[in-house]
């Protein structure tokens, strides 16, 4: 295992708040690491700090055993995808492609090699405004990845595609990766995204990382509230965290509540139930689960599925 | 709703109709009719007035006048876009600088151009104070000659210039140039590749903005420029006034204001290509 990408500390005050502090992360050569957390919780200003499009005001990137945080963005052997793909409207596909592509010999040949890599040879004359967006997405990932770039930086690169499209492009993004070697390093406030796609995740909020880990063990183990809230459903019972699939229905055992609202989901169903306490439980349970709104039952689940947090 | 709109639109509608669309008209009718004894115009019909343009004597005067105008257009242009860059991207402060730029403005073109006569002529400031310095001993002749017309028409268009160019600037999407800075573009190589063709719609309006009135001036070349610098302007004002000879003037006029349009068209189908 071998660290590619180094964040020692890493910090970035903004006039009148600090949007990014403390930040250490670890990312490994050929991985696929997400930075998750709602917005403005730092991802996206710690994703520009290492492209250098932002001066840290504390702490250390190291690229490859270089320090990098000095080196304005011409000069980082990083590439960003970026959110609105930032393709340069004047130039065709070809352009956009050939833009950072020194003039080599071999430049024509690795700029074909991509394009058709990413099926654009077809589009590769046309200009931008021409293109749908899913091909704006992989003319931005072209021209960032003819670059062969140590890490590949990708902000939010799915939002603007509409959400048919989204699921589809995830899996090519997944494909594209394996198949590259290139580490890719992904920004996401969407959680489903993020557990599809990584090797590994780092939730960060209010500027901190919360929690650095595969998606299982973020999932099942979440060191803090936060984390075990934003990564799938919870349910918050006497303190206690329980997951909606970890909560039984029946008629025998368990804490009396009522049905108060059922939620068809396609595969499985939610029932949400207003426990004789006051408090509210969402269970999953199959689709083809018989019981509906008004129906008194009995809750429960096993002490091994709760999840504990000291504050 | 749309009764109301073609209401509001009505006074400037009209207005444009007697002093603009009827004008043209009646200058149109007149390069076509011959030259009255006493000015006016007079039958027959003629297109004689168009023929005497290939004199090689108006055809000098065009000539400089399209000189003058493109080399005062390429300054405004030259001076303007750093100008308009950096109050693109002074922040706060934006509105200001504009206010700056647009402070001329408040005082009358004319006295504006007065004004520098007193600073160029032989005993104006600047040969009075380098003269007292002892830096020269004879006036530099700094008025009437090109290089004044030049300056006076520079000075005079600068902000016409500015305001299209910082229009475009305001408006150009950072991402694109942290894109270009990411891909490996150094400074100059990102305005040369990306900052300078994006502007090129804002670069193509300053120029017609600069080009079409620097043609056609003529107080400028007339305060500045004497008699020795004439333009097309003082020609087709010459030909109304002293020399009495509407219909060439009128048809001096319609030449002058062609070449202007195609200009225009040329300029706006060259932008739509781009993008």
């Amino acid at each position: 295992m071998e660290v590619i990408l180094e964040l020692r500390g890493l910090a970035k005050d903004f006039p009148g708040h600090r949007a990014v502090s403390e930040v250490s992360l670890d990312i490994e050569r050929g991985s696929f690491f997400s930075l998750l957390g709602p917005s403005g919780c730092g991802k996206t200003t710690t994703l520009r700090l290492i492209a250098g499009f932002e001066t840290p005001s504390a702490g250390e990137i190291w690229l490859n055993g270089v320090r990098i945080d000095g080196l304005p963005p011409y000069r980082r052997s990083v590439n960003t995808v970026f959110q609105n793909y930032a393709l340069f409207p004047h130039l065709t596909v070809r352009g956009n492609v050939e833009f950072g592509l020194p003039r080599a010999r071999d430049a024509a040949h690795r700029v074909r090699q991509v394009l058709e890599q990413l099926q654009l040879l077809e589009k590769e004359s046309r200009k931008p405004a021409q293109l749908s967006g899913g091909e704006r997405q992989r003319v931005a990932l072209a021209r960032a990845l003819v670059l062969a770039p140590d890490v590949l930086l990708l902000d939010e690169p799915l939002s603007a595609l509409d959400p048919q499209l989204r699921k589809q492009v995830r899996a090519e993004l997944k494909e594209l990766q394996r198949r590259t070697g290139v580490t890719f390093l992904f920004v996401t406030h969407d959680q489903e995204e993020a557990l599809a796609l990584s090797d590994r995740i780092a939730i960060m909020n209010a500027g901190e990382v919360e929690q650095v880990g595969t998606p299982q063990e973020l999932y099942q183990k979440p060191r803090s509230r936060f984390v075990a809230s934003f990564l799938g459903e919870m349910n918050w019972v006497d303190g206690v965290g329980i997951r909606p699939e970890c909560v039984r229905l029946s008629c025998e055992e368990g804490r009396r509540g009522t049905i108060t609202h059922t939620t068809f989901l396609g595969p499985r169903r939610h029932f949400t139930i207003r426990l004789e306490g006051g408090e509210v439980v969402t269970a999953q349970a199959p689709a083809h689960a018989q019981h509906h709104e008004g129906e008194v039952v009995r809750v429960s689940w096993d002490l091994a599925d709760e999840l504990r947090f000291s504050s | 709703m749309t009764r109301l709109r073609a209401m509001s639109l009505t006074p400037a509608a009209l207005l444009m109709l007697v002093t603009i669309a009827v004008p043209l008209v009646i200058i149109c009718v007149y390069s076509a009719l011959s030259r009255g004894a006493y000015g006016g115009v007079e039958l027959p019909w003629t297109l004689e007035n168009y023929g005497r343009l290939i004199d090689p004597l108006y055809g000098g005067i065009f000539v400089r006048s399209f000189v003058l105008a493109g080399v005062a257009t390429v300054l405004c242009i030259v001076m303007g876009f750093p100008l308009a860059l950096f109050i693109a991207r002074s922040g706060a402060r934006k509105n200001l600088y504009l206010s700056l730029v647009i402070l001329p403005f408040w005082t009358s073109f004319l006295i504006r151009l007065y004004a520098w006569m007193f600073l160029l002529r032989d005993s104006g400031l600047i040969n009075t104070v380098l003269q007292s310095l002892g830096v020269i001993r004879e006036p530099l002749p700094l008025l009437y000659n090109n290089g004044a017309v030049v300056l006076g028409l520079v000075y005079g268009f600068l902000p016409f210039a500015v305001l299209p160019l910082y229009a475009t600037l305001e408006r150009l999407d950072q991402n694109l140039l942290d894109a270009a800075a990411d891909l490996g573009a150094r400074p100059l190589a990102v305005l040369l590749r990306v900052t300078l063709p994006l502007c090129a719609p804002g670069i193509g309006a300053a120029a017609i903005l600069v080009f079409v009135p620097c043609l056609g001036t003529y107080i400028t070349s007339d305060l500045l420029g004497g008699s020795k610098t004439i333009l097309i302007g003082n020609l087709v004002q010459n030909q109304f006034t002293t020399a009495r000879d509407w219909p060439f003037g009128a048809a001096l006029s319609i030449v002058l204001m062609m070449v202007a349009v195609l200009l225009l068209l040329t300029v706006r189908r060259r932008g739509e290509e781009f993008l």
